[in-house]
């Protein structure tokens, strides 16, 4: 790849950032060739050297805090014309419940999804002591009773704290599951906007 | 190494390498390959931070017909390199207090 497909190929990739900032960027990446070039690279091997644009595009995504994004996009690109604005405000009652509604939306699925985590430990909790009390009450019955009773309670108390530890497990690789889920949207998110309609 | 830790301490090697002379990226680079690999973009990523912290100043210049970034040392960025200097000072006192009762045991 050559200096400039390699710069083209940094520009479109990172179409979401503020200009100044990608403009500083591009200048910065195409000032390490040069000197590399200098210093007797060939184009294609200080190119290179720099790295493949695909990572650094993505090391860059991961950088970048979303409200510079955001902030960079929902800045208006020209001033906005008077009909525009009236528009907004008339068509206000219809975009503002469909934006509330999808708000609300979203914000239903994660309550759901963590309500399920919630009865999970709780049943884990339920697991784990009923097991010990069972335990506790084997050990009590084989004092007074036929032994035989004591034993099947211990047994099953045994059993009850055995499918609670497995339960934690379980318990903890859902959370954890679940807190990588929440932070999906923000990186779909990230890279929609820097990438322009490019494949995330 | 601790995310954190590396980020200070290449923060510092940049400003070292940038300390006797002004540099330019590249040579920036160079200068710190023997003792640390730094990727382009990592490169400018710190060197922003230390714009923003004022600890450097950046001038463009020409060269052979095109322009260049040379980056000079502020006095806040000398400071850094001596706080640094102190700071190490103590984690290798808390470095060696660590091998010894590691060793205790």
């Amino acid at each position: 790849m050559n200096k400039k497909e390699f710069l083209t190929q940094l520009r479109q990739g990172l179409a979401g950032l503020p200009q100044a900032e990608l403009e500083e960027r591009l200048l910065f990446y195409s000032e390490m060739i040069e000197d590399r070039i200098e210093e007797g690279c060939s184009e294609e091997d200080a190119v290179a050297a720099v790295g493949s644009a695909e990572e650094i595009i993505a090391q860059i995504v991961a950088e970048i805090p979303l409200a510079t994004l955001v902030k960079e996009k929902i800045k208006p690109k020209k001033r906005m014309s008077g009909w525009v604005i009236a528009l907004l405000v008339l068509g206000s009652p219809l975009w503002l419940s469909l934006l509330l509604a999808a708000v609300s939306v979203v914000f239903a699925v994660y309550i759901s999804l963590w309500s399920v985590i919630l009865s999970l430990w709780a049943s884990f909790a339920a697991v784990a002591v009923s097991g010990l009390g069972i335990l506790a009450g084997g050990i009590y019955f084989i004092g007074i009773n036929p032994i035989i009773t004591g034993l099947i309670l211990i047994g099953a108390g045994l059993a009850c704290i055995g499918v609670s530890i497995l339960l934690f497990f379980g318990c903890k690789l859902a959370t954890k599951g679940l807190i990588w889920l929440t932070k999906l949207p923000i990186r779909i998110i990230k890279n929609a906007i820097v990438r322009k309609g490019k494949a995330v | 190494m601790d995310i954190q830790l590396k980020r200070g301490l290449l923060d510092v090697c940049v400003l070292a390498a940038i300390k006797s002379a002004d540099s330019y990226g590249y040579k920036i680079i160079k200068d710190l390959k023997p003792y640390v690999e730094l990727s382009e973009s990592t490169l400018y990523t710190i060197l922003k931070r230390l714009e923003t912290a004022r600890m450097l100043t950046v001038r463009t210049a020409e060269h052979c017909g095109r322009l260049r970034k040379y980056y000079h040392i502020t006095a806040a960025g000398v400071r850094r390199i001596e706080e640094f200097k102190e700071e190490w000072k103590e984690m290798k006192a808390i470095a060696s207090f660590i091998a010894k009762e590691d060793s205790d045991e």
